[in-house]
């Protein structure tokens, strides 16, 4: 046991200050995770309910077994677009009849459900989480296909997803379909590509063309039961493979289903687990306000960790990035955390070694970003600083143990990418509210394009316009610190969603229990880095 | 009668007596016999005696009503007694001569002394002529209006079977026949008779002990006038009629002696009085056996009236079978202290006492002094049980679970440990008396004494057969069951069993339980965040302690304690929530119902387990509403089944001599208004 001691008074005007700071942007959270919720709005709720249909998440609530955890991923996609944020579709990792699965339920009462650009963004990722972790994927489908005005995004692109489905299928990762409306066109594959298919009376709707296209193409006058109703389906084409009722029977049907798969999680069952000895709670008021007062990433891994039992690797060298050994919720991982911002030649090569070991270890490894970039100027470039920082980012592509990110403070320039950022591909990558994320901060990157601009005046032999130039620089500053924000970065799908400091505990086990399905196998022939 | 030794005694009987008097031939190194019914093989009494012998059968009349087959286990197995139990052969005087002439020792009075008080008629006459008061017997065919009520009684049984109330001569000739068919299906012996009827009058009842030398002790005198169907359900020593007579006391003994002495009694007997309020009393009968209510006596007085029987059978003079008996100068110890027994039936008061049945998944008693045996300290709970945790309920026999008694220094303490007690007690898997057994403790008017044979009709079972717990307790405990569900849930998740129960990351929807309790369904929603419980329609309640078993939530400020017990059974997963508010069963609604097994629209479904014994319709006939259409047999008793609506019998699933289960469905009426 090496127990990490908190230096933390959780009655300072710091950490009061800091808790303050981080609930206000949690709250400031609340009206954008609200719109998610109103789905379509009121009238099509309204419209919905009265068809008697339940709403996605009605479905999802009904099809995950009693009292276990659901992580919905992705939750504010489409933020800050003119679609409707959460992109009309409701995926996450839930638990169906004791196994974790990927639920991908469609949200029929915003335009249809049909999907645009960042429906078919999200759904995607949910098949890579399902694919990488190998988690059977239960759609809940009633989508009217395409949001036709922005086809031109979706239409080449979104033939990944059929393609998807049947390579899980194929991969041996079951894939079930429950229909509760329309699943036409485009969308008929995905019953087509489904393991299982469930179809409801007087509900499913599954065709190629409706009765109107149908009309047009070929003169035959038919409906929409004859074209592709759960009863034709069940008893004539044979598409459908169960038969229900009605909604609830079809989420009956569909556990049923999962029960029967006999799945087995072949990853290593997780060691008794044992609560952080310091307060969840607390990791409110860890992280400053501002993000250009470091703090030190131990406080944060006392207080996730099992036990808060922590053993440190190279604890007093490279001393500006923490790195050592735990486990969360009984699941052993290497924990690389940023201590100072600043990775030098020194942490990065302690980073490559680190990462090695846990290769060797097969040990998943979970990256706490709090950086701003790789060390600059003229003493590190010539020390190597890009070569150390290349040695850090090419033990981190090519490691192939699971990787977790979190973004607790800022995640700068090449440093993002060492500490596995998003196109590093980690299995799961989580925000906090507090997080910030661009090529450089806001301000640096204004003041470096005010440099620039007044060196090119200068040169020019023209008079540099100091009015203009701060005008541009706090315009600049302002749209590149809103593009930093979490929220903006969720809405791109950069990240699997914002989580509330106190819950990655939570958040980073469900994880890992999803990881555990499969067995892990870290990457060979590294070999020992004595950096 | 020259002393002789027991070693072995084959107990006639079942259930809660049967383990009584093991108990007692254990305490004197006596080895025991038990006999027993098919239904009955693994019931707590079998297992509990040295050799068990199987009587092949289910009825009464197959098992334990034959003194033949029971006279030649005893041989068998090489006992050398009988001990009757209360009951079945207990008032048999043919059983006690047979086992007589078998060459076995009858534990009990003489089979003449049984005769003579085995008929009520016959009794009345003898006990009158030795100068015991006694009512006036009337002659059916002369009953005037002035004489009004009078009461039917068999004279060949008790039990209540037989016995009619008639408040007009008009209705008179109808209930003799009446009277007089039970009492011949019950008997064997239609033989009825009259006699005034007490509106409101007290049972009281005295212990007797008799030698075979003559000593007789009115060992103390019980009150049993809280009764349900002529059966009692509360009967308590002291008497509290007695305790506010002076003199009674005296009188009473003094009559029962004498009718003792009338009949040359041996062994334990008890002689049955009605008394009315000024405490004028006269004589019922006399049970020549040992009585269910005897434990209530043996905690006041401190004697075991088992062992004593044994002992008197053997030949022991009762001077000598407690310490000290030589100076009483032929009487008993004296009593002290009060006990109070309550009979729990598994029963349902609130729907005619209809008789439960099931398998008995917890019977608990905190606190228990003993069980079968005597107090050894001033005041203590002794259960007397036929059941335990695992035993089956069953059509056949008396729906007796088990006694429970108190005893104390006061009545009143008495009563409170015993309501207490029995609030507490966790009984689960069948539907019992036990809340209408505390609403009588803790009814003002049973405090105060005044418990007179009309007390049920007197207050109600509007109040009395009411749930301890309310509306609002009910609901309380649908929230505990709810939230044990959801501990239970978690305990035994496959995955991610560590993490918080219902976590969400974005909550759109609370998790929700449906528990049907006898108020009616409970919608239990509630979520368990990081700001603790939040559940619709309970403000402020805060989770104290929370696990599978134990719920303990601050409601407004009172922390308070419910535990729960998650039964899965065929129809689904009941739970058994027990708390100092009174214990709620829930039938917890499944989320998930099979298509495939719901019954259709106007299903008619058997109410309780039974046999079909008459069918009225046919399929494709119309009925109307409230028409009947078949009869179920259950638990001795007829049950109609009605249409609920006007309509077409359009399934008829069910012919005469079916069995059914509950649940079964019967016949389909299509409404046709529909």
């Amino acid at each position: 046991m090496s127990v990490l001691h908190s230096m933390i008074d959780p009655l300072s005007p710091e950490f009061t200050s800091n808790a303050v700071a981080m609930a206000q942007k949690l709250a400031g959270l609340d009206g954008d995770y609200a719109k998610v919720l109103e789905s379509g709005g009121e009238k099509a709720v309204a419209r919905h309910r009265k068809r008697g249909k339940m709403l996605a998440r009605e479905r999802v609530e009904m099809l995950l077994d009693r009292d276990a955890p659901f992580l919905e991923l992705s939750p504010l996609a489409a933020w800050g677009t003119a679609f409707h944020v959460g992109a009309s579709v409701v995926t996450g990792i839930g638990v169906v009849e004791g196994v974790e699965c990927m639920i991908v339920a469609h949200e029929p009462t915003v335009k249809g459900g049909t999907s645009n650009p960042y429906t078919t963004k999200k759904i995607f990722r949910a098949l890579d989480i399902a694919r990488e972790n190998r988690l059977p994927v239960i759609s809940l489908v009633e989508s009217g296909g395409a949001d036709l005005p922005t086809q031109s995004e979706i239409f080449i692109p979104g033939g990944k997803l059929f393609r998807d489905l049947t390579r899980l299928s194929a991969a041996g990762i079951p894939t079930i379909a429950l229909v509760f409306g329309n699943s036409t066109a485009g969308r008929a594959y995905v019953p087509g590509m489904s393991d299982h298919v469930v179809m409801i009376k007087e509900r499913s709707k599954v065709f190629l063309a409706g009765p109107p296209l149908v009309k047009m193409a070929t003169g035959e006058i038919s409906d929409d039961e004859s074209l592709g109703g759960a009863d034709m389906h069940a008893r004539i084409s044979g598409l459908a493979g169960y038969y229900a009722v009605d909604e609830m029977d079809a989420l009956r049907i569909g556990r049923r289903i999962v029960a029967r798969l006999n799945w087995v999680k072949t990853g290593a069952a997780p060691a008794p687990a044992q609560e952080p000895l310091l307060a969840e709670e607390d990791l409110m008021g860890v992280v400053p306000g501002d993000l250009k007062v470091p703090f030190d990433p131990r406080e944060v891994i006392a207080r996730v960790v099992d036990g808060s039992d922590f053993d440190e690797f190279k604890a007093l060298y490279g001393t500006s990035l923490v790195t050592g050994w735990a486990r969360i919720h009984g699941y052993p991982v290497g924990i690389l955390a940023n201590a100072r911002g600043v990775l030098f030649s020194a942490e990065s090569q302690k980073a490559a070694q680190f990462i090695q070991l846990a290769n060797s270890a097969n040990t998943p490894l979970l990256f706490l970003h709090n950086t701003t970039g790789y060390m600059v100027g003229k003493e590190y470039e010539q020390a190597g600083i890009i070569k150390h920082g290349s040695m850090m980012i090419n033990a981190v592509s090519n490691s192939t143990v699971p990787h977790l990110s979190v973004l607790m403070g800022a995640s700068f320039g090449a440093s993002h990418y060492g500490m596995c950022g998003r196109a590093f591909d980690p299995r799961f990558l989580f925000a906090w509210p507090s997080a910030r994320s661009s090529v450089m901060g806001a301000a640096q990157l204004a003041g470096v394009m005010s440099i620039v601009g007044r060196a090119a005046a200068a040169a020019a032999g023209r008079e540099f316009d100091e009015a203009a130039d701060a005008t541009m620089r706090a315009a600049i500053e302002g749209q590149i610190e809103a593009e930093s924000l979490p929220t903006f970065l969720s809405g791109k799908l950069y990240d699997d969603g914002i989580i509330d400091p106190r819950d990655t505990r939570t958040v980073l086990g469900l994880a890992l229990s999803a990881i555990a399905t499969t067995p892990i196998k870290g990457a060979e022939g590294f070999g020992v880095f004595r950096m | 009668m020259a002393p002789t030794t027991i070693h072995k005694v084959l107990v006639a009987n079942r259930g809660e007596i049967a383990r009584r008097v093991f108990h007692s031939c254990r305490e004197r190194g006596i080895d025991t016999v038990a006999v027993y019914s098919t239904p009955d093989a693994g019931a707590p009494f079998v297992a509990e005696a040295d050799t068990a012998v199987h009587l092949p059968g289910s009825s009464a009349a197959q098992t334990y009503l034959r003194g033949d087959l029971i006279i030649a286990a005893a041989l068998r197995a090489g006992a050398d007694a009988i001990h009757p139990g209360y009951g079945f052969l207990s008032e048999n005087g043919g059983f006690a001569r047979a086992v007589e002439e078998a060459g076995l020792l009858w534990i009990g009075p003489s089979p003449e002394a049984m005769d003579a008080m085995g008929s009520k008629i016959e009794s009345k006459s003898l006990v009158a002529a030795g100068g015991v008061p006694v009512l006036t017997k009337l002659d059916p065919a002369t009953v005037r209006e002035a004489q009004l009520p009078v009461l039917i009684k068999a004279s060949a049984g008790g039990g209540g079977r037989g016995m009619r109330i008639v408040r007009a001569v008009a209705d008179l000739p109808a209930e003799l026949a009446t009277a007089r068919a039970e009492a011949a299906s019950a008997f064997g012996d239609d033989t009825v008779f009259c006699e005034p009827y007490l509106e409101a009058g007290h049972h009281v009842e005295v212990q007797l002990m008799a030698d075979t030398y003559g000593t007789v002790w009115a060992v103390g005198e019980r009150e049993c006038s809280i009764q349900r169907r002529h059966q009692k359900v509360v009967e308590e020593a002291p008497s509290p009629l007695v305790e506010r007579t002076p003199g009674m006391r005296e009188k009473l003994f003094a009559a029962a002696v004498a009718a003792a002495k009338a009949v040359n009694y041996v062994g334990a007997g008890t002689v049955e009085f009605l008394a009315d309020e000024s405490g004028r009393f006269y004589f019922l009968e006399m049970n020549t056996r040992l009585q269910v209510e005897h434990p209530v006596t043996e905690c006041t007085t401190g004697l075991d009236l088992v062992a004593l029987q044994l002992d008197v059978a053997a030949g022991a003079a009762l001077a000598d079978c407690v310490p000290g008996g030589a100076e009483r100068d032929g009487l008993a110890p004296a009593p002290h202290g009060a006990a109070i027994e309550v009979r729990l039936y598994a029963e349902d008061p609130a729907a005619e006492w209809a008789p439960q049945t099931g398998m008995v998944r917890a019977f608990d008693f905190d606190g228990l002094a003993a069980a079968f045996a005597l107090p050894v300290r001033e005041r203590g709970l002794r259960l007397d049980s036929a059941v335990e945790a695992g035993s089956a309920v069953s059509i056949h026999y008396d729906p007796m679970l088990a006694k429970v008694i108190a005893w104390a220094p006061t009545r009143t303490e008495a009563a409170r440990l015993l309501s207490r007690a029995l609030v507490r007690a966790r009984i689960h898997g069948v539907r019992s008396n036990r809340d209408l057994l505390v609403n009588i403790l803790r009814h003002s008017a049973f405090l105060a004494g005044e418990t007179d044979t009309s007390f049920l009709a007197t207050h109600g079972l509007d109040t009395l057969a009411a749930p301890v717990a309310g509306p609002q307790e009910e609901r309380l405990a649908a929230l505990a069951a709810a939230l044990a569900g959801a501990a239970l849930r978690r305990q035994q998740a496959a995955v991610l069993g560590g993490l918080p129960g219902g976590w969400r990351n974005l909550r759109s929807l609370p998790q929700r339980a449906t528990l049907a309790g006898p108020a009616g369904d409970h919608e239990i929603s509630y979520a368990l965040t990081r700001a603790g419980l939040q559940a619709e329609g309970f403000a402020g309640v805060v989770v104290v302690h929370l696990d599978p078993a134990v719920v303990s939530l601050d409601v407004d400020g009172l922390v308070r304690t419910w535990t729960v017990a998650h039964h899965d059974t065929a129809t689904g997963t009941v739970l058994e929530v027990d708390s100092d508010g009174g214990a709620v069963t829930f039938a917890e609604v499944v989320r998930f119902p099979d298509p495939s097994l719901a019954v259709p629209d106007g299903s008619l479904t058997a109410p309780m387990p039974g046999a079909v014994v008459v069918v009225h319709v046919a399929a494709g006939d119309l009925v109307t509403a409230g028409q009947p259409l078949l009869v179920l047999e259950a638990m001795k008793m007829l049950h109609t089944i009605s249409a609920s609506a006007d309509g077409t019998v359009v399934e008829l699933l069910v012919a005469v001599g079916a069995t059914v289960n509950v649940g079964t469905v019967l016949a389909v009426v299509e409404d046709t208004n529909e």
